[in-house]
């Protein structure tokens, strides 16, 4: 069911990807990962089809590895609840170039729409700068979503994180690839490494 | 049985040897859960200019972590005690999907002379966890054999990209002395 005064969410993934340049886009586990497709395949996406609470980390390990470039998250709600330590790990190591954004619908959409921790309780901003991400923000509307997007360009400022309000209508799944070995493979070979 | 070695100037010289092989194989990151048996290693990865020590909350972070890193051109080695293997089971999942370099260092407990019964359970069931979940273990329980075990998991896991977890035996480490 949507609500009125939440964004959409392949129009936030579409825009914090539109001007994406050098950055490698990890998507969570859910429809996170089918948004990121959605918004175009890309030799840089990094799509999750499991591993549940591992996206966040699996950006920081691009991250750390390559400080240059930027790493974003792209992940929902459930997924960043059941990987939340990884956000005080983040926040211990403070990666300039990793940003985080959850499409945080209040939900488990992939399996029903039961309601998560966010709809009354849990607040993965205020949980995400406790941790010691300074930069976290409760992004509303476009306009806040533009800001970020143009700020995972900037290397010097990370960690930074956004929780986005986003409708949880269903949509139509645009499916990615899902062989992983393909996926990470593609990424390595897009930054210039061989194969083993 | 022995006891664990805490003061510096007991400390065993085992971890400087699994630092060198690390060290040799281009080892970037050391994501950790903290333990004792491991604090050595972790002192000489905190030190190190060429490695990155990356305190975890728990261990399963560490799987996704050596995903991304590897991902991204680095390799990496997870170090945990055997009571974390049971937290990473189904980011262990990730290891033959995304088909990247995965090697852990286990610090055993709950076996060879352990006074806290609450780590005998996770302690015996380790081995058979990683079995399952497709890693290879090897183990040493020896300082002496710790060089060559290294060197054979480390070959393997970085050269033929075969999951490998050595389990580092409490014998080798000392059973952990309660003390009032």
């Amino acid at each position: 069911m949507s609500k009125a005064n939440l964004l959409d969410r392949r129009q936030v993934v579409s825009t914090l990807l539109a001007n994406r340049k050098n950055v490698v886009a990890i998507g969570g586990l859910g429809a996170s990962t089918n948004d990121m497709c959605a918004a175009g395949d890309h030799a840089r996406n990094f799509y999750l089809w499991g591993g549940m609470g591992g996206a966040a980390m699996i950006g920081l390990g691009l991250a750390l590895a390559q400080p240059k470039l930027p790493v974003l998250v792209i992940t929902g709600d459930g997924e960043m609840l059941m990987g939340m330590g990884s956000l005080a790990t983040i926040g211990l190591q403070k990666p300039a170039n990793l940003s985080i954004a959850v499409l945080d619908n209040e939900a488990y959409g992939e399996t029903g729409g039961q309601t998560s921790h966010t709809s009354a309780a849990a607040d993965l901003v205020g949980i995400a700068r406790a941790c010691g991400i300074i930069d976290s923000r409760a992004a509303t509307t476009m306009a806040e979503v533009e800001a970020f997007a143009k700020a995972v360009h900037d290397l010097s400022a990370g960690p930074r994180f956004a929780n986005v309000k986003i409708d949880s209508a269903g949509l139509e799944r645009i499916l990615p690839t899902r062989d992983g070995t393909y996926i990470v493979n593609r990424i390595r070979a897009d930054l210039g490494f061989q194969p083993i | 049985m022995h006891a664990r070695a805490d003061a510096a100037d007991t400390a065993p010289n085992w971890p400087d040897d699994i630092f060198a092989t690390l060290q040799r194989f281009d080892v970037r990151q050391v994501p950790y859960v903290p333990d004792a048996g491991h604090s050595k290693l972790i002192q000489r990865v905190l030190d190190s200019s060429t490695m990155r020590g990356i305190a975890l909350t728990t261990e399963e972070e560490g799987v996704a972590l050596l995903a991304g890193a590897w991902a991204g051109g680095q390799r990496g080695v997870l170090l945990m005690q055997s009571s974390g293997v049971g937290n990473c089971i189904n980011m262990l999942s990730l290891i033959p999907i995304l088909r990247f370099p995965f090697l852990t260092l286990v610090t055993m407990r709950g076996e060879w002379g352990e006074f806290n019964p609450w780590q005998v359970p996770m302690g015996s069931t380790t081995q058979g966890v990683f079995e399952l979940s497709g890693v290879k273990v090897l183990r040493a329980s020896h300082a002496a054999e710790v060089p060559a075990v290294l060197e054979a998991a480390a070959a393997q896991a970085y050269n033929a990209l075969t999951p490998t977890a050595v389990l580092l035996s409490q014998r080798l480490i000392g059973a952990k002395v309660f003390t009032k």
